[in-house]
C-alpha cells in the first residue's frame, strides 16, 4: 500500500474540512506527492488561472515512503501554479513535516478558495479544522511556530507556515517547516497568503503503518541505506561538508556565476565555502558551522546547523540571532554571495537567516539583488530609489536589503518582484537571470552545458532540481560526460528529469540519486506498494509525470520561446576558466531535446507521445 | 556479559530511524508517537539527544508497581513491562525520575524500553553510531580511548 488513501480537502472560502478516499487508479498512474498531487491539481484547475486568484488551489502531499523508514522518507511537495512564475509548481521540503501529515494518516491535503479572515489548519489525526489566525498574522515563521506549539500546549506539533513575505506578497515567499526547511521556490507560500492561510499546524499519531511487504522493505531499504554510506558523495562529502563541499568544486571548473553572471568564477569563493564554514574565526575562535543534522529518516544528514558571530555587524546588539539555527547551503551561500559578489560569510549566514525567519527563497532573492546591483552600477537605479549604495560586493546592502525584503518596506518592496518583474520594470528585461521569471541557481550554463537545457525546459522555471546534470557533467554520477559539449545533452537532461520526477513522487530526497539510481528505488517501492512496481513501470510514470506538467504548461500559455536563456549566456562568452570563450548551446541542444521528447518543434507533445504515456 | 544501549548526542544527527526502529520493533508500523526512545532537539544549542530508559539497577518504576507487572530480564539487565499484569495505575510514571516510563492510552498500559530481548533495534537503526549497544560495564571505554590517545603525544627528548 504506502499511501494512507485518503485525502483532506479544505475550502478556505467555506471554512470546511471533508476527508476523501484517495483516487486509487491515479496512484497507480502517478505514484504519490509530485505527480499524483501534479494529477488532481490539473484535473480541477484552469491552467490560465491567476496563481493568486481564490481559483488557484495549493496541495500538500506526502509520498508512499513519507515517513517510512526509507532514508529520507520524509519529503513532502507543495503543488500549485507558482506565482512567480506562472508555470506548475512543485516544491519540496524536508524536515519533519511531511512524515507527521502521513502519520496523522494523510496522503495529501487540498486548499481551494480563499479565506475571509487569516486561519490555520489544525491537523490532530482524523480532526481537522481552521482556527483563526489574528494572532499569527504579522508573524514571522520562527514566532508562528513558538505560539501555536504554546497554544496547542504541545511541543511535538509540527508547524509548516508562512512569514511576513508570504504575507506581503513577495514574488517568491515560501512554505517554512521546521523553522529552516522550506518549500522554496517559485513563490508556493505567495499562493498560501493570498489565500489568507497562515499555517498548517499537524500532531499524528498514527504511524505509517500500511506496508505491502513489511520484510521485504525492511530488507530493501536497508540494502539501499548501505548504498549511501558506500558513496563517497552521499557516505563521506555531503555529511562532512554539507552541499556547499560544491562552492570551491563548481568555481575551479568556471561555472560560478557571480555578479549577475558577469564572471564565472568568484575570487571570493573560498570565503563563503564549506572549508571556510568549518574553519575557527578569528573574532571568536569559532566555526560559523556547529553540527550537521539530518531530516527526518535522512541517513546522508547534509543539512547545516550554524551559529553567527556575534560581533558581525549584521547582528550586533540582536541576541535573538545569536542562536544556532539552520546554516548556509550551496545554493543559498552561491546567490547570497557569489551572484551579488559578496564575499562576508557571516552576512550570508545572517541574510540566510532572514529568509528563513520570514520565509522567502534565498536564491531568488540573492539573484534579484544581483540584478538591482546590476542596475545601480548601471546607473538606471540611484542611491536614493534603494537607499543606500549598492555596489557588487556590499554587504552592508545584502544585509539591509534583507531585512527590508522580509518587511516589505521601502525598495525591498520592488526586490519582492524578483528579478524579472524588477529588470522589466528598468527597462532591462534581458538582466533578469533565470528562464519562465524563476532565477537560475548555481551553475553557470556556458561551463555546464547540459544545466542551461535543464534550466530552459524546467517545467518550473529555471531550477537544478529537475534535471541535475551536474551528477553526471562534473561528478561523473552515473556517468562521466563532458561539460563543455552540448552533444548528448538532450537525452541525458531528458534522462535525468524522468527519473527525478519518480522520486520527488516517492516521498525520497533527490540528492540520494548521488547514489541511487531507479534500480535502488524500485525494491523500496515494490515492497511498500501494491500494484507491482518494476522499473519499466516507473520509467513511464516518471516520462508521465514530466509531459503532464509540459501540458499544464503549454494551456497555460508557455511556448517554444519560454524555454531560453537570456541573452547575456547565448552572446557574452565565459571570460575565464576552463570554459573561457563558450556560450551556451541551447539552440542547438533544444531541437534535439524536443525530438528526444517525442514532441513537434513548437515543444508540444505529439499525440503519439502522449497516447503511448496514457495521457 | 551483560552490555546496555550507550548514548553519544555528540554523533546524532535527529534523523529518527531510532524512532521508527522502535515502534516497527514493538508495534510493526512506522509510528514515532510510539516509540520508547526519543530524539530531542535543542534548536538554539544546536544539539540532538537521543534519550531512553537506562535500565536503573535499582529501578524506581520496578519497586513503584503495586502489581509486580515491572519484573527484571535477568539476561538484558531490562526492565520489562509485563502487559497481562500491567493495570494502567501510572504509578511508575510518577516514579520514574527520568520519564521514560510512559502511558498508552490506546492499550491501558505503560512502556519502557525493554532491550528489545538484547537486540535493541534502535541501536541497530542508527546511522551514525550515536547508538551502540555495549558492555555495561565499560560505557566509558570510547572516551577513555579518546582521552589516551591525547595523552604522552609530546615528541620524545631521546625520538
Amino acid at each position: 500500500m504506502g499511501w494512507t488513501r485518503k485525502i483532506l480537502r479544505v475550502d478556505l472560502t467555506k471554512g470546511t474540512c471533508k476527508s476523501e478516499p484517495l483516487n486509487m487508479q491515479w496512484a497507480q498512474e502517478y505514484l504519490g506527492q509530485r505527480g499524483l498531487a501534479t494529477k488532481y491539481f490539473i484535473e480541477e484547475v484552469d491552467p490560465k488561472v491567476d496563481p493568486l486568484a481564490p481559483a488557484n488551489k495549493l496541495i500538500m502531499a506526502t509520498g508512499p515512503l513519507t515517513g517510512t523508514m526509507a532514508s529520507t522518507g520524509g519529503r513532502y511537495s507543495v503543488i500549485t501554479k507558482g506565482a512567480l512564475t506562472g508555470a506548475i509548481a512543485c516544491s519540496n521540503s524536508g524536515g519533519y513535516f511531511g512524515a507527521e501529515m502521513k502519520f496523522a494518516g494523510w496522503d495529501m491535503v487540498i486548499f481551494e478558495g480563499k479565506s475571509p479572515k487569516p486561519v490555520y489548519l489544525s491537523i490532530e489525526d482524523d480532526k481537522a479544522e481552521l482556527r483563526d489566525a489574528a494572532h499569527l498574522w504579522g508573524q514571522t515563521v520562527w514566532k508562528t511556530e513558538e505560539i501555536i506549539k504554546k497554544t496547542h500546549q504541545d511541543p511535538q506539533v509540527r508547524v509548516a507556515s508562512i512569514g511576513r513575505a508570504g504575507e506581503n506578497g513577495v514574488m517568491y515567499a515560501c512554505i517554512v517547516n521546521d523553522l529552516h526547511r522550506a518549500a522554496g521556490r517559485s513563490g508556493v507560500g505567495t499562493v498560501m497568503g493570498s489565500k489568507n492561510l497562515k499555517a498548517v499546524a499537524i500532531r499524528g499519531t498514527k504511524g505509517a503503518g500500511a506496508i505491502k511487504d513489511g520484510k521485504a522493505f525492511m530488507k530493501a531499504t536497508a540494502a539501499a541505506k548501505k548504498v549511501l554510506v558506500d558513496n563517497a558523495v552521499t557516505g563521506q562529502g555531503l555529511p562532512t561538508y554539507g552541499t556547499q563541499v560544491l562552492m570551491n568544486v563548481i568555481n575551479e571548473m568556471g561555472a560560478l556565476p557571480t555578479r549577475n553572471h558577469r564572471d564565472v568564477q568568484f575570487e571570493d569563493a573560498r570565503k563563503i565555502s564549506a572549508e571556510a564554514m568549518a574553519e575557527k574565526r578569528p573574532t571568536d575562535g569559532k566555526a560559523n558551522l556547529v553540527t550537521n543534522a539530518a531530516c527526518f529518516g535522512c541517513t546522508i544528514a547534509c543539512g547545516r546547523i550554524s551559529k553567527i558571530d556575534e560581533t558581525h555587524f549584521s547582528v550586533v546588539n540582536k541576541p535573538e540571532y545569536w542562536g544556532a539555527t539552520g546554516g548556509l547551503e550551496y545554493e543559498a551561500a552561491w546567490a547570497l554571495g557569489a551572484a551579488n559578489g559578496v564575499g562576508d560569510l557571516e552576512a550570508l549566514t545572517f541574510a540566510n537567516m532572514i529568509c528563513n525567519e520570514d520565509g522567502y527563497d534565498p536564491i531568488t532573492f540573492g539573484a534579484t539583488v544581483g540584478a538591482a546591483m546590476e542596475l545601480y552600477e548601471l546607473g538606471i537605479l540611484k542611491k536614493e530609489q534603494i537607499g543606500m549604495e549598492a555596489p557588487f560586493g556590499s554587504a552592508q546592502a545584502l544585509v539591509q536589503l534583507a531585512q527590508m525584503t522580509a518587511k516589505g518596506e521601502g525598495f525591498g518592496k520592488e526586490l519582492g518582484l524578483g528579478s524579472a518583474r524588477l529588470c522589466a520594470k528598468y527597462g532591462k528585461p534581458e538582466l533578469s537571470m533565470g528562464v519562465k521569471k524563476q532565477e537560475f541557481p548555481a551553475y553557470d550554463s556556458r561551463g555546464i552545458q547540459g544545466m542551461g537545457l535543464a534550466y530552459a525546459t524546467s517545467n518550473r522555471g529555471a531550477c537544478h532540481l529537475r534535471g541535475y546534470t551536474v551528477a553526471s557533467e562534473v561528478l561523473g554520477i552515473p556517468v562521466k560526460t563532458d561539460p563543455l559539449v552540448t552533444e548528448g545533452k538532450a537525452d541525458l537532461v531528458k534522462a535525468f528529469q524522468d527519473a527525478t520526477s519518480v522520486f520527488d513522487s516517492a516521498g525520497v530526497c533527490v540528492f540520494t540519486t548521488f547514489a541511487w539510481t531507479l534500480a535502488d528505488l524500485q525494491p523500496q517501492l515494490d515492497a511498500a506498494c501494491d500494484g507491482g512496481w518494476s522499473m519499466e513501470k516507473l520509467a513511464v510514470v516518471g516520462e508521465r509525470i514530466w509531459n503532464m506538467e509540459r501540458v499544464f504548461n503549454n494551456a497555460a500559455g508557455f511556448t517554444a520561446k519560454d524555454d531560453d536563456l537570456p541573452p547575456r549566456l547565448k552572446t557574452e562568452a565565459a571570460k575565464t576558466g576552463p570554459a573561457k570563450g563558450k556560450v551556451s548551446g541551447i539552440d542547438v541542444m533544444r531541437p534535439e531535446y524536443y525530438k528526444a521528447r517525442g514532441w513537434d518543434d513548437k515543444g508540444v507533445p505529439s499525440k503519439e507521445t502522449l497516447k503511448r504515456l496514457g495521457l | 556479559m551483560q552490555k546496555s544501549l550507550y548514548i553519544d548526542a555528540n554523533k546524532c544527527t535527529g534523523c529518527l530511524q531510532c524512532e521508527m526502529a522502535c515502534s516497527y520493533e514493538n508495534y510493526g508500523v512506522f509510528n514515532i508517537s510510539k516509540s520508547r526512545i526519543k530524539v530531542f532537539n535543542f534548536e538554539h544549542a544546536g544539539r540532538k539527544v537521543p534519550y531512553t530508559c537506562t535500565q536503573c539497577a535499582e529501578a524506581w518504576c520496578l519497586h513503584a508497581c503495586p502489581v509486580d507487572a515491572i519484573t527484571l530480564d535477568a539476561l538484558t539487565g531490562a526492565k520489562v513491562v509485563n502487559d497481562a499484569t500491567c493495570v494502567g495505575c501510572k504509578v511508575c510514571t510518577i516514579a520514574c525520575p527520568f520519564g521514560t516510563v510512559n502511558y498508552v492510552a490506546e492499550t491501558g498500559k505503560v512502556q519502557k524500553c525493554d532491550l528489545c530481548g538484547g537486540d535493541p533495534a534502535c541501536a541497530s537503526a542508527c546511522p551514525t553510531g550515536a547508538i551502540t549497544y555495549v558492555d555495561a560495564n565499560w560505557t566509558g571505554l570510547d572516551k577513555m580511548q579518546q582521552w589516551a590517545g591525547k595523552t604522552d603525544t609530546q615528541p620524545r627528548a631521546n625520538a
